[in-house]
């Protein structure tokens, strides 16, 4: 289980003449259980690639505290972090001169893997895996291919939290259906935890739980029940909406 | 050969043993073993060091091995060895430099490579440079590659120096008649206090001939390189050459590209990028549970590969 407490992150506010500090994360706590599927959404810049980030120790928050099964983990860096069980997938994939896929899907799994066992990962993500086993993981790559290959390596790592920063920024409409399946896959498999953030509503409707965060703080919270009708808009809502502009004609 | 020769002749060469086909091996100044094949003959040189070697017409899937070995400090050498590769032959020619060092004083091998491809040849060259030994004598390299392509004919040339060599100048002259075709892919690591220069000077002389010259290099502590390239293209021809390179610690690097066109028609780039490695490449492999030593290791072995 993962636990955030009162996370702050705050930054110089480089409009700001008096140095003031401009708050990214405001005050945010949440717990992630064991085998949920959580989506984050809201609007950009309202903090949740940070957030993203301050879980896989990338960032460090400014106050607050990170729990992992109620261990303090909040000082711990990037790679005791992913030993630990935190994956997570760049929402601007690197890239590599030299590296090949392979390599990059072997050191995620980190083990000796065969190049079958690779070529599994790269098929299930939409992939032609003998036209990309060997290439280099360089600009020569799409966006959409390289978001692929990002998603590839998290599930290599088969671990207890899979963080995914806009997963499907980049990924065309075919390959869209392709990519629902892969969580819903990795949902099912693995006991573990999956946190997306999106703006998606399919990846949404998949959801057990959703989280609005805004300008730095976690706006709502519950199930995709709850949610999802407020953020969609309700029948009511659109009723209402419908009425006002009758009503101004 | 004793037990440091071994070591290194498997370094330079992937040699555990006599190799298949025709070889020559040199140790410390000596051709110690020697083997030509009914179409390669390999000869002595009479007026200086070195060897000729002659690949027939026709040719196909042969290989030649000519490992160099020193491990006797204070010895230093100029070799000159000569190719000559017959019409429509394909073959693969393995060449290496492995010194060990253990004494004060410098030891220097100067291998003076020559290739004469003739028409329609295909030749992969591959080079390897090692140096080891814990002595104060420097380690010294200084080949010098001159290749003569006829027409259509094709040379790959794979150049790699990864560790050990104190200092290395190399020199590499090409000329190109119509519709050759090179193609030159060097890697190089400095490390210490090691200076390392790579000078290349491409002549595309006849009608649709091309070239690429590729350098990936990483400087590390207080280590030197230089490229300097000049590409000139004489007639209808395309050239392309890319120097990339990691910089690290306290090293300098300088490239020096440079162009040259005298005809119209001649289609010439050159790519040329030196920087530290990415912060995000770092922290990338470390989301996967390197730690930032091995994830420095991993990008640099990658950019070598």
């Amino acid at each position: 289980m993962l636990e955030l407490r009162n996370i702050c992150f705050q930054v110089p506010d480089e409009k700001s003449r008096n140095a003031e500090e401009k708050g990214i994360l405001k005050d945010v706590s949440l717990t992630l259980e064991d085998n949920k599927f959580v989506v984050i959404t809201g609007p950009n810049g309202g903090g949740k690639s940070t957030l993203a980030k301050v879980i896989a120790g990338i960032e460090k928050p400014t106050s607050g505290q990170i729990l992992w099964d109620g261990q303090d983990i909040t000082e711990m860096g990037i790679s005791e972090r992913a030993k630990l069980g935190i994956s997570y997938a760049f929402q601007q994939p690197v890239r590599f001169k030299g590296v090949t896929v392979f390599d990059l899907i072997r050191l995620a799994a980190g083990k000796e893997l065969s190049i079958a066992g690779a070529c599994e990962y790269l098929s299930k993500v939409g992939l032609c895996a003998k036209d990309y086993i060997n290439r280099e993981v360089n600009s020569s790559l799409s966006g959409g291919e390289i978001k692929r290959i990002e998603i590839a390596t998290i599930m290599a790592r088969r671990t207890r939290v899979s963080v995914f920063d806009e997963p499907e920024a980049g990924i065309d409409l075919w390959s869209f259906q392709n990519l629902i399946q892969v969580f819903e896959e990795m949902h099912n498999q693995l006991h573990g935890s999956i946190l997306i953030i999106s703006h998606q509503e399919r990846i949404l409707q998949i959801a057990d739980e959703i989280l609005l965060i805004a300008d730095g703080q976690l706006v709502k919270k519950g199930t995709r029940e709850e949610i999802l009708p407020q953020l969609l808009g309700t029948s009511d809502a659109a009723e209402f909406a419908c009425k006002k502009m009758g009503s101004g004609r | 050969m004793d037990a440091i020769q071994k070591e290194l002749l498997e370094a330079v060469a992937g040699l555990h043993e006599i190799p298949v086909g025709a070889y020559n091996i040199r140790a410390d100044g000596k051709s110690v073993e020697r083997n030509s094949t009914s179409n390669i003959e390999i000869v002595s040189k009479e007026d200086k060091s070195g060897i000729d070697i002659h690949i027939k017409p026709g040719t196909k899937k042969e290989s030649v091995h000519i490992p160099v070995v020193l491990s006797q400090s204070g010895l230093e050498e100029v070799v000159y060895n000569d190719f000559y590769v017959g019409e429509d032959a394909d073959v693969t020619i393995i060449a290496g430099c492995g010194i060990h060092n253990g004494g004060d004083a410098s030891s220097r091998h100067d291998g003076i490579h020559r290739f004469y491809l003739s028409k329609n040849a295909h030749v992969k060259y591959v080079e390897k440079h090692y140096g080891t030994g814990d002595g104060k004598g420097e380690r010294i390299m200084n080949p010098m590659t001159e290749i003569y392509l006829d027409e259509d004919s094709f040379m790959e040339m794979d150049t790699v120096q990864i560790r050990g060599v104190d200092s290395t100048n190399r020199g590499n002259k090409a000329y190109l008649k119509s519709g050759a075709k090179l193609v030159v892919m060097e890697r190089l690591m400095t490390h210490g206090k090691q200076r390392a220069e790579s000078h290349f000077d491409v002549q595309m002389d006849g009608e649709d001939c091309s070239a690429n010259v590729v350098s990936r290099s990483v400087a590390r502590d207080d280590s030197y390189q230089l490229f300097d390239s000049n590409i000139c293209g004489n007639n209808r021809c395309s050239g392309h050459t890319e120097c990339d390179a990691i910089i690290m610690d306290n090293a300098k690097i300088s490239a020096v590209p440079e162009l040259s066109a005298n005809h119209v028609d001649a289609a010439l780039i050159h790519e040329a990028a030196i920087g530290k490695i990415a912060g995000e490449q770092i922290i990338k492999l470390m989301t996967l549970g390197l730690t930032e030593a091995e994830a420095e290791e991993q990008i640099i072995s990658g950019f070598l590969k």
